[in-house]
């Protein structure tokens, strides 16, 4: 997508999200975090619709706002004493240097990629991105999802009750 | 699909998409270039929110609902002011329009500010995806079945701010309990569209009404499990009265509205309804043919036809809200992840097993009565083996919560010798 509108929307998205995740560093509130982290998922997804990607700006909504970052609000509100004690500590340092890192990274990647240029427009419909993942891709999609089952049963073992455990021998 | 009998001419009234094109073609000769986009999504607003939901809004969703449930309960419903009561929701957003809109003093002021207006937005956003007739859709996007799911997974994060920012208790139960619900229906609702789409092959919910006028049938015909999971999934999700624990009065005053006031407290009770038209136009596209009804739509408006199946899924709402009572929130949950998930997950199985039946050996389209008739009957099996051969049964779920069997269970207070508490 190429046009005056396309251009403005994508600096209004740009401000948005970089706004809203300096909102996340800087809130000590922990839920004004999230609430940020949400308006930074909303803005990348905006990203995705901008790049002709809407099955992937839809996934992004449905998953990320709809799911993860719920879960994420119930993790707050179910740590005690969550929204207090966010003073400062030494932690603060060490975590400085490695987001500078982090970001010094990706910039030389962003730098050091060769960005070709096609002509033809790449088809991203939900149908093409459907077969393309059980075909070629089929093997890191099935390692995601035995991932994913690895981390269920295992949270299902987490929460289990002594109780629970002597009933399974009996 | 039909040729159309439909005209380009813009006094034809069965398709209200020729009105709207001569308009904004005439606009754009006379206003700069670039202002027509605004212009567009103006009447689009107008269309949908201010001539379609509004009206509905006063007149099915707090009208028709307090009368018909009025009916049902042996009772009048509202019947004073004006002929029949027709004014009482004019005159019910007067007074909210009126009343003092109070805050906490130790609520967050902002979030408890923002929490409204965020719940409005996917309310109006809905819309945009759902064809009102061949060609009387807003944005036909290609996964616009996805687009619902992902506007309808908004308003939880607003109800949750509205509780969390009251500061009450009680908002704070009724925000998690939202919160809680509303992940766990999501789950087997997205597996009954999921059912939906992988039969007839299309996300786009234009796609679906063309897939059921081609065939032709509806789609509650051929996938009846996918449509009562739907159903319930929805009621959940929208928090409508079998399932409303998120503002169940009886428990915790009205959940996260408790600390609301005035057109505040208006907003979220008018959308809710908003929320309900919704799901009932999504629903009357994906399950009951959208604007199509077996050849009439050259005759009759499209858009009434489409407008009249939403009215009647929104019946099915107000007649399960009128007799049904409130559940409780361990049975909705143990319901969720140990009904309709296992049965959502069985339909999506046969589903797709029918439809590489379909598709790999070229039948014809008449099949698709074929696995209607087997999947009704697979219903009535799956459902009657899942709730009395591996008893799921309600009264085998445990009563209490396990905090309270680990503590020892709930013990009655000393009365001591005298039989008093002391």
């Amino acid at each position: 997508m190429t046009g005056f509108g396309v251009s403005v929307a994508f600096w209004v998205l740009s401000v948005l999200t970089l706004a809203s995740a300096g909102g996340v560093m800087a809130s000590r509130n922990l839920i004004h975090a999230v609430l940020f982290l949400i308006v930074v998922f909303l803005g990348v997804s905006g990203f995705f619709v901008l790049l002709s990607a809407d099955f992937l700006a839809m996934a992004q909504v449905i998953i990320y706002v709809g799911a993860i970052s719920v879960l994420i609000l119930f993790a707050i509100v179910l740590t005690p004493r969550a929204e207090r004690d966010n003073s400062e500590t030494v932690m603060v340092l060490p975590a400085i240097f490695l987001g500078i890192s982090l970001m010094a990274i990706m910039l030389f990647v962003l730098y050091d990629a060769n960005w070709s240029v096609t002509a033809t427009e790449p088809s991203l419909s939900a149908a093409v991105l459907g077969s393309s993942l059980l075909s070629v891709w089929v093997l890191p999609f099935e390692l995601a999802s035995v991932l994913l089952t690895a981390a269920l049963v295992g949270s299902i073992m987490l929460v289990r009750s002594p109780s629970d455990e002597e009933g399974d021998l009996a | 699909m039909f040729p159309l009998l439909v005209t380009d001419h813009w006094y034809d009234l069965r398709d209200l998409a020729n009105l709207y094109r001569v308009i904004l073609e005439g606009l754009d000769h006379i206003l700069p270039t670039g202002l027509v986009y605004v212009i567009t999504a103006l009447l689009g607003f107008i269309a949908f929110f201010v001539i379609f939901v509004l009206p509905s809004q006063l007149y099915v969703g707090v009208y028709g609902e307090r009368r018909l449930i009025g009916r049902m309960q042996a009772r009048q419903g509202p019947n004073r002011v004006g002929p029949l009561g027709l004014l009482q929701p004019i005159a019910d957003a007067l007074k909210l329009l009126q009343k003092e809109a109070l805050t906490p003093r130790s609520a967050d002021r902002t979030i408890m500010w923002i929490a409204p207006i965020l719940f409005v937005a996917p309310a109006i956003l809905i819309f945009a995806v759902i064809p009102f007739g061949p060609r009387m859709v807003f944005a036909d996007i290609p996964v616009s079945l996805m687009y619902f799911l992902a506007i309808s997974s908004l308003p939880v994060i607003a109800s949750f701010m509205a509780g969390w920012s009251s500061n009450n208790k009680y908002s704070l139960f009724g925000a998690m309990r939202i919160v809680a619900m509303s992940i766990s229906y999501e789950v087997p609702l997205v597996l009954g569209l999921l059912s939906v789409a992988v039969l007839s092959g299309t996300m786009s919910l234009q796609g679906m009404v063309i897939w059921q006028q081609d065939i032709p049938t509806w789609m509650i015909l051929i996938q009846p499990i996918a449509f009562a999971v739907y159903f319930i999934g929805v009621s959940a999700e929208l928090n409508r009265t079998p399932a409303d624990i998120a503002e169940a009065e009886s428990e915790i005053v009205a959940g996260y509205l408790t600390e609301y006031s005035g057109m505040r407290w208006g907003l979220f009770y008018g959308m809710d309804i908003a929320y309900a038209l919704g799901a009932s136009a999504f629903a009357a596209t994906v399950f009951f043919g959208g604007w199509s009804l077996f050849g009439l739509e050259q005759w009759i408006p499209p858009w009434l036809i489409f407008i009249l199946k939403t009215y009647l899924f929104y019946f099915l709402f107000i007649w399960t809200r009128a007799t049904l009572p409130r559940l409780r929130i361990d049975q909705l949950m143990s319901f969720s992840w140990k009904f309709l998930l296992p049965v959502a997950l069985f339909n999506l199985l046969i589903v797709a097993v029918e439809r590489l039946i379909w598709t790999s050996n070229d039948l014809p389209d008449a099949i698709v009565w074929a696995f209607g008739g087997v999947n009704i009957i697979l219903m009535v099996g799956i459902v009657f083996v899942w709730s009395k051969v591996f008893k799921y049964d309600p009264k085998n779920r445990p009563t209490k919560p396990r905090l309270v069997n680990e503590s020892g269970g709930y013990r009655p207070v000393d009365l001591g010798e005298g039989g008093s508490a002391s």
